[in-house]
C-alpha cells in the first residue's frame, strides 16, 4: 500500500527559486534515491559503465606512474634544486581544497541551519574524502622512501627518534589524517539511517543483509535520534574549525618559511577561502551531469546551483582580496626580494601562470553577479572549469614561480614538469573518479533521511505561512 | 495467562503523517503514558521532546574527550621534543616557551579524539548494533525507515493493558494498532 502524502509544497512562482520542487512525498523521494544504489547489477545504467571504465582506465594509468616511481625513484618527476616542490606539492594542495567544499556544506551549512544543503551534503562529502585520498597521497609519493612513511608518526622506536613537532610538515601529518578520519566518522553516520532505509527496501536476501549489517540495527526511534540529533550537531561543530585549521595549516608550509612570496601573515585565510573557492567549484562540475543523469532535478534545483555559485563569487572575491594583498607586501614590505617575487610573476619566464590565474580566478568569476548566468548551466560549467584550472594555477604560482627565483641568482632554475608529473595527476583522477563511480552506485548520493525532514519543515513553513496569510484576512489585513 | 502484559514487548499504532504522530505522542502522554517510543523515517522534533526528553550525555562526554586528546597531544609534544629528544632548529627555543608550535598538534588531537567519541557514544548509548529487536516483528514496519510513523507503548508502562491500551491507541486515528512479539 503506497503512502500517499498530501503534496504541500506550494508551487513557487518562479522554479528557479525553490530548493524541493512540488510534487514529492516520503514515499517518491526515498524511493527515487534510495532506487539508484538497489539497481540489479544487470541493470547498471550505461552511462554509468561508460563513465566508470574511462575512470578506471585512468586508474590504471595511477598504477603505472606509482609502479614508475616506485622503481626508478622522484628523478623521473621535473623537480630539481631549488624547485623541490613541484607538481606533487600543487596537486596536494589542489586536491585538499577541494575536499573543503563537502565539508563547509556539511558542517557549516548545518550550523547555520541552512536546510537546503540536505540535498547534496552526502554527495559533497564523498567528495572530500575521495578528493583527502589522492591529495594524501602526493606528499607520501615524494618522500622519496615512501615505504618510510610512518617515521613521521610518533612511535617507540629503536632509533630513539622523535618527529619534529616544531615542523610544519608534521602539523601536516595530524591535520590530514585528523580531517580525513573525522570526515569518514562523519559521513558514515549520517549514512546509517539511509543503510536502513535500503536494508528495508531491498529484496534480494543478500543484498538485504549487506546494507543490515551496515544500518547496525538502525530502528528510527525517537530516543535514537534524539542522540543522533546532538552527535550530528557536535561532529558539525568539531568539523567546522577542523576544515579551517586544516588548510591553515597546509598555508603553514609555506608561511613559516623565509622564501619569498611564501612569507605571508594572511596566508591561512587566503589559503581557506581558496579552497572553499575551488571546492565549490567541483561540486557544480561533479552536481551539474549527476542530477540531470540520474533525475534528480527536484531536489538539486536551480536555486542550488545559484546559491553554490554565489559562494563561489564570495570566496572568489575573498582570494581575490587575497592577491591584492601579496602585491601590496611586496610593494611595502621593503625587501628587494619580494619586489622582485612581483616583477617575475608579471614579467618572469612563468608569467604565463600568473596571468592565466587572475584571468580565471579574478575576471572569469564577475559574470556570476548576475543571476541570469548563475542559473544558466553551461556558463556554470565553464566558469567552474576556470576556476578549477585557476586554482591549480594558483598552486602553481606559489609553488613554483617562487622557488625558481630564490634569493642567489646563481642557484635560480626553470621547472619543467615531466610525463610522469602529468601521468600521475591524471592517475589521481581516475582514482577520484572510480571511487565516486563506485559511490553512487552502492549508496544512496543524496541523504534521504535529512530529504524527508526538509520536506517536512517546508511543508510546516508553508502551513504556518497559510495559517498566517489567513489570519490576516480574517481581521481585515491587507490581502496579498 | 493470556492477558499478561509481559508475554509481550508493546503495543504499536501505525499512523500516516508526520502530524498525527506528534498528535498521538501529545495524547499518550496526556492520557498518562511514560514508557513508550516513537519510529519515524527522519526525526521529529516535538516527538524527541516528549518520547526522550532530557539530557544525552553525549556533549560531557565529548567535552572530556577533546581535553583528554588536547592534553595528551600536547604532552606527546612536550615529551618527544623537550624532554627525550630535544634538537635544535633554526634556534628556536628548546623549553616550554616553544609552546605556540604545539599548539596545531593539540588542537587536531583534541578534535579528534572529541570527535571518535561523539559518533561512537551516540552508537553505544542507543545501544547499537542491534541486528535483532521485537519491533522489527510488526507488521509494515519496514516503512518506518520509508514513509510510515509508529507509536509504541511499551508493556512495561504501569499503565499498560492490552485491552485498554489498544482501544486508547484506536481512538488516535491510527491506519493499524498491532501486539509486538517478543
Amino acid at each position: 500500500m503506497a503512502q500517499a502524502q498530501p503534496i504541500r509544497t506550494s508551487p513557487p512562482s518562479d522554479p528557479g527559486e525553490a530548493y524541493l520542487l512540488p510534487g514529492e512525498t516520503y514515499a517518491s523521494i526515498t524511493s527515487k534515491i534510495g532506487d539508484v544504489p538497489l539497481t540489479a547489477p544487470l541493470k547498471t545504467p550505461r552511462g554509468w559503465l561508460l563513465g566508470f571504465t574511462v575512470a578506471f582506465t585512468l586508474l590504471m594509468v595511477f598504477f603505472a606512474s606509482v609502479g614508475w616511481l616506485f622503481i626508478r625513484g622522484v628523478g623521473i618527476w621535473g623537480i630539481n634544486i631549488p624547485v623541490g616542490w613541484g607538481m606533487d606539492i600543487i596537486n596536494f594542495v589542489w586536491w585538499i581544497g577541494i575536499g573543503h567544499a563537502g565539508t563547509l556544506i556539511s558542517a557549516i551549512l548545518l550550523l547555520l541551519n541552512q536546510g537546503w544543503r540536505n540535498s547534496i551534503n552526502r554527495f559533497a562529502e564523498a567528495m572530500t574524502l575521495f578528493a583527502v585520498a589522492c591529495a594524501g597521497l602526493y606528499p607520501i609519493l615524494h618522500l622519496g622512501r615512501p615505504w618510510l612513511f610512518y617515521w613521521l608518526t610518533p612511535y617507540p622506536n629503536t632509533l630513539g627518534m622523535w618527529p619534529q613537532f616544531r615542523s610544519a610538515l608534521t602539523w601536516d601529518v595530524f591535520a590530514i589524517s585528523t580531517y580525513a578520519s573525522v570526515s569518514l566518522v562523519f559521513w558514515l553516520v549520517g549514512l546509517i539511517p539511509d543503510f536502513a532505509t535500503l536494508r528495508d527496501r531491498a529484496t534480494n536476501i543478500w543484498v538485504k543483509r549487506i546494507y543490515g549489517v551496515a544500518a547496525i540495527g538502525w530502528r528510527g526511534s525517537a530516543r535514537h535520534w534524539h542522540r543522533y540529533e546532538m552527535a550530528s550537531l557536535l561532529l558539525a561543530g568539531l568539523s567546522t574549525p577542523l576544515v579551517v585549521s586544516v588548510h591553515s595549516i597546509i598555508s603553514l608550509d609555506f608561511a613559516i618559511s623565509q622564501v619569498p612570496g611564501w612569507q605571508v601573515t594572511v596566508f591561512p585565510p587566503y589559503f581557506v577561502a581558496g579552497a572553499v573557492f575551488a571546492g565549490f567549484a567541483m561540486v557544480l562540475l561533479l552536481m551539474i551531469p549527476v542530477r540531470k543523469w540520474y533525475g534528480f532535478e527536484n531536489y538539486i534545483t536551480m536555486r542550488h546551483l545559484d546559491v553554490m555559485a554565489k559562494v563561489m563569487l564570495a570566496t572568489g572575491m575573498i582570494v581575490v582580496y587575497g592577491y591584492f594583498m601579496e602585491v601590496w607586501a611586496s610593494l611595502y614590505g621593503g625587501s628587494t626580494y619580494e619586489e622582485y617575487l612581483l616583477f617575475n610573476r608579471l614579467n618572469g619566464p612563468s608569467s604565463w601562470a600568473y596571468w592565466g590565474l587572475l584571468f580565471c580566478n579574478a575576471l572569469a568569476i564577475q559574470p556570476l553577479w548576475f543571476k541570469r548566468v548563475r542559473q544558466n548551466i553551461p556558463a556554470l560549467i565553464v566558469i567552474s572549469l576556470l576556476v578549477s584550472v585557476g586554482m591549480w594555477l594558483e598552486r602553481y604560482v606559489i609553488i613554483v614561480i617562487s622557488l625558481e627565483r630564490e634569493f642567489l641568482p646563481s642557484s635560480w632554475a626553470q621547472y619543467h614538469p615531466t610525463f610522469w608529473d602529468w601521468s600521475l595527476y591524471l592517475g589521481t583522477f581516475g582514482l577520484f573518479f572510480s571511487l565516486l563511480f563506485l559511490f553512487i552506485r552502492v549508496m544512496p548520493m543524496i541523504n534521504i533521511f535529512e530529504m524527508r525532514l526538509f520536506q517536512y519543515q517546508e511543508s510546516q513553513r508553508l502551513q504556518r505561512k497559510a495559517h498566517d496569510t489567513h489570519q490576516a484576512h480574517g481581521h481585515g489585513g491587507v490581502a496579498d | 495467562m493470556q492477558n499478561r502484559a509481559s508475554d509481550i514487548y508493546g503495543m504499536m499504532a501505525e499512523f500516516k503523517t508526520p502530524e498525527q504522530l506528534v498528535a498521538a505522542t501529545h495524547a499518550a502522554k496526556h492520557a498518562g503514558y511514560s514508557k513508550m517510543d516513537a519510529f519515524s523515517p527522519f526525526p521529529i522534533e516535538e516527538v524527541i521532546e516528549e518520547v526522550a526528553p532530557g539530557d544525552t550525555g553525549i556533549p560531557r562526554l565529548v567535552l572530556i574527550a577533546g581535553l583528554v586528546g588536547a592534553s595528551s597531544g600536547f604532552i606527546l609534544q612536550y615529551i618527544g621534543n623537550i624532554v627525550d629528544y630535544p634538537y635544535n632548529i633554526g634556534g628556536r627555543p628548546l623549553d616550554i616557551t616553544n609552546w605556540p608550535s604545539m599548539i596545531p598538534i593539540t588542537f587536531e588531537l583534541g578534535i579528534l579524539l572529541a570527535a571518535f567519541t561523539a559518533a561512537i557514544s551516540m552508537v553505544v548509548l542507543n545501544g547499537l548494533p542491534s541486528p535483532y529487536h521485537p519491533v522489527f516483528n510488526v507488521p509494515r514496519f519496514e516503512r518506518a525507515s520509508q514513509d510510515a510513523f509508529f507509536l509504541c507503548i511499551e508493556a512495561t508502562d504501569p499503565l499498560f493493558d492490552r485491552a485498554q491500551t489498544s482501544a486508547f491507541l484506536r481512538t488516535l486515528g491510527p491506519l493499524q494498532v498491532s501486539e509486538i512479539a517478543h
